[in-house]
């Protein structure tokens, strides 16, 4: 079953027209990646599945609902979203920020129910905070404070978590890290996972289903051994890759400029 | 439980110091007072002792114009910082201040003869003019509005706005009727200046108090307090009103107070931390200490002349700042 699905979609940002006539559809239940080189709209297409632009044309599907048609106070209760890395809330501490993933459940100026603490003490101990709830995120280091944003999308409890390049800026322990907590989310939580990465080895390794854009226009989709091939490569990032096998998953090796013609 | 308990003692450590200062506000000044003036001069007031005169029809209403304005002024600077993500953000920054002194300037120049009301009708018509320009200007470029934008744009138009109120008030020699909105102060405030001012502060405050929950998602991005499921345009713009309200009555009724927007939000964070429903009632306390602190300083330091009020908020207040800066930044 397909939780999210666009359908036709162009959408202008900036008075440019980034996506063009995009049509994809996202399983429920997995771990879907968006890849692309720099600027073919990822960040975009992530924005407008996650209701935070609006389409030029054509209709996002939440759950087979016309998500221009609901709430966003509903919306909210179905899918969290993390975006690019910001630095912001930088005074907080960690429990104060993992408390706004209960907005979507609180009337205005209602105060925490029993069950808002229970699912924010889960989220920090999902994201393994507990000892840094109290700690400000301008003092912790940068995969730390990545956990304390993911935690607050985990207190938010919906079914599906959109990231948008989660670890940009990360040494690759923290990468590591952050890439293990979101696997874990989908494995023992169910939770469905849409996310763009960078790292074609980090979205080979950790993701079910893959979607390649170019020049904001769908390349291909499909499972991860389909779209990771060297002619797909070729045509997305303009690369000469060597792809070896690991744990029956693919890996790029090394890569190179590629000097041939793309079709 | 202990961040509540912490919020209370500053609370009302800051309520015990504005009540010192009051007492101390209405007692002293040019000319001394008794207790026993004092008393009587609210409670058995008698129209021909000239003490007992000062003391109800000058130095008590002065007293309270200090308050509202102190926390006027304090209230709508924290509501800036928090709607443009701006640390350095206050009504003079984001030029609406100038709106407001420009269309006092012009009600000087073309309707000399109009009443305190005319006059501050004029002044906050200028804030709101002026916050909506700015706003307009700084949303130009992109869907959602940036905070360095939303600055920059203020103080283009604060420049613009200042060098047409300076232009009209040489050319029509205004300068001297002009001197006091420049240099600000709250001593010629009087009774009928608080009847038809005060209530407008107070509902800005309501306001301001009301809003305060909602500013505690101002820590967030745009985007992220969208996916969060609110709508923080509603909240944008009841805050900007709010501001227009506070500023625009302020300067009307003071002239353009540098710092206390600025620094006394900034003093509240460092105090208590991060949470607006406590750094709100916090900063409207301690802004009406700030000022009424400096306004006590600004008749009794050199009798009977009147030193510059903004002059002692910033000789008071800046070094405290920076003090405050040092230490927070040592603990980090």
């Amino acid at each position: 079953m397909d939780i999210i699905e666009t359908k036709d979609v162009c959408v202008s940002y900036e008075k440019k027209l980034t996506i063009h006539d995009l049509s994809i559809k996202i399983p429920k239940g997995q771990i879907t990646t968006l890849i692309g080189p720099n600027g073919c709209g990822k960040s975009t297409l992530i924005r407008t599945i996650a209701h935070l632009l609006k389409p030029s044309k054509g209709t996002v599907f939440l759950d087979s609902q016309n998500i221009a048609q609901k709430k966003i106070s509903d919306i909210a209760k179905e899918m969290a979203v993390l975006p690019q890395t910001n630095n912001l809330a930088n005074d907080l501490t960690v429990q104060e920020l993992v408390t706004f993933g209960r907005i979507p459940y609180r009337k205005r100026f209602a105060s925490m129910s029993k069950m808002d603490h229970e699912k924010i003490d889960w989220a920090l101990e999902k994201a393994s905070l507990q000892d840094l709830r109290d700690r400000r995120l301008s003092t912790l280091s940068g995969g730390q404070r990545q956990r304390a944003w993911i935690a607050m999308a985990i207190a938010q409890d919906t079914d599906t978590i959109i990231l948008d390049e989660p670890t940009t800026y990360l040494d690759l322990t923290h990468q590591l890290d952050v890439m293990l907590l979101i696997k874990e989310l989908n494995e023992k939580e169910h939770r469905t996972i849409i996310m763009a990465l960078h790292d074609l080895n980090h979205a080979a390794r950790f993701s079910d289903q893959l979607i390649a854009i170019k020049k904001g226009q769908l390349q291909v989709s499909g499972p991860v051994q389909k779209v990771i091939t060297q002619q797909n490569l070729r045509n997305i990032f303009d690369i000469d890759a060597k792809i070896i096998e690991d744990n029956s998953r693919p890996m790029i090796l090394t890569y190179d400029r590629w000097r041939g013609e793309t079709v | 439980m202990n961040q509540r308990l912490k919020f209370s003692i500053h609370l009302i450590i800051s309520l015990l110091l504005l009540t010192v200062l009051i007492i101390l506000s209405i007692r002293f000044g040019a000319n001394k007072n008794g207790s026993s003036t004092v008393f009587n001069a609210i409670f058995h007031f008698q129209k021909n002792n000239i003490d007992q005169q000062i003391v109800r029809n000058i130095r008590i209403p002065r007293v309270i114009g200090a308050i509202l304005i102190g926390a006027a002024l304090a209230g709508s600077g924290a509501l800036m910082q928090s709607i443009t993500k701006n640390p350095m953000a206050d009504s003079g920054i984001l030029g609406i201040n100038s709106g407001a002194a420009l269309m006092l300037t012009i009600s000087f120049a073309f309707f000399p003869h109009l009443s305190t009301q005319g006059t501050t009708i004029f002044s906050v018509f200028g804030a709101a003019f002026t916050s909506v320009l700015v706003f307009i200007i700084s949303s130009l470029k992109k869907s959602q509005t940036s905070p360095t934008i939303l600055v920059l744009a203020g103080m283009a138009i604060s420049a613009f706005f200042t060098a047409i109120s300076e232009g009209l008030a040489l050319l029509l020699h205004l300068k001297q009727d002009l001197a006091f909105w420049h240099f600000g102060g709250v001593s010629a405030v009087s009774w009928t200046q608080l009847k038809n001012l005060g209530p407008w502060i107070a509902i800005g405050i309501v306001i301001l108090l009301f809003l305060a929950p909602s500013l505690n998602l101002l820590h967030l991005s745009d985007d992220s307090i969208k996916s969060l499921g609110r709508n923080i345009n509603v909240i944008r713009i009841l805050a900007l009103v709010c501001v227009v309200i506070l500023s625009g009555i302020s300067v009307s009724l003071v002239g353009t107070v540098a710092f206390v927007g600025l620094i006394i939000p900034h003093i509240a964070k460092f105090l208590i931390g991060t949470d607006y429903r406590q750094i709100i009632p916090l900063t409207l306390i301690l802004g009406a200490d700030l000022t009424v602190c400096a306004d006590l300083i600004a008749r009794t330091i050199n009798p009977p002349n009147e030193t510059p009020f903004g002059l002692i908020i910033s000789l008071v207040g800046v070094p405290f700042f920076i003090y405050l800066a040092r230490k927070d930044g040592n603990n980090a």
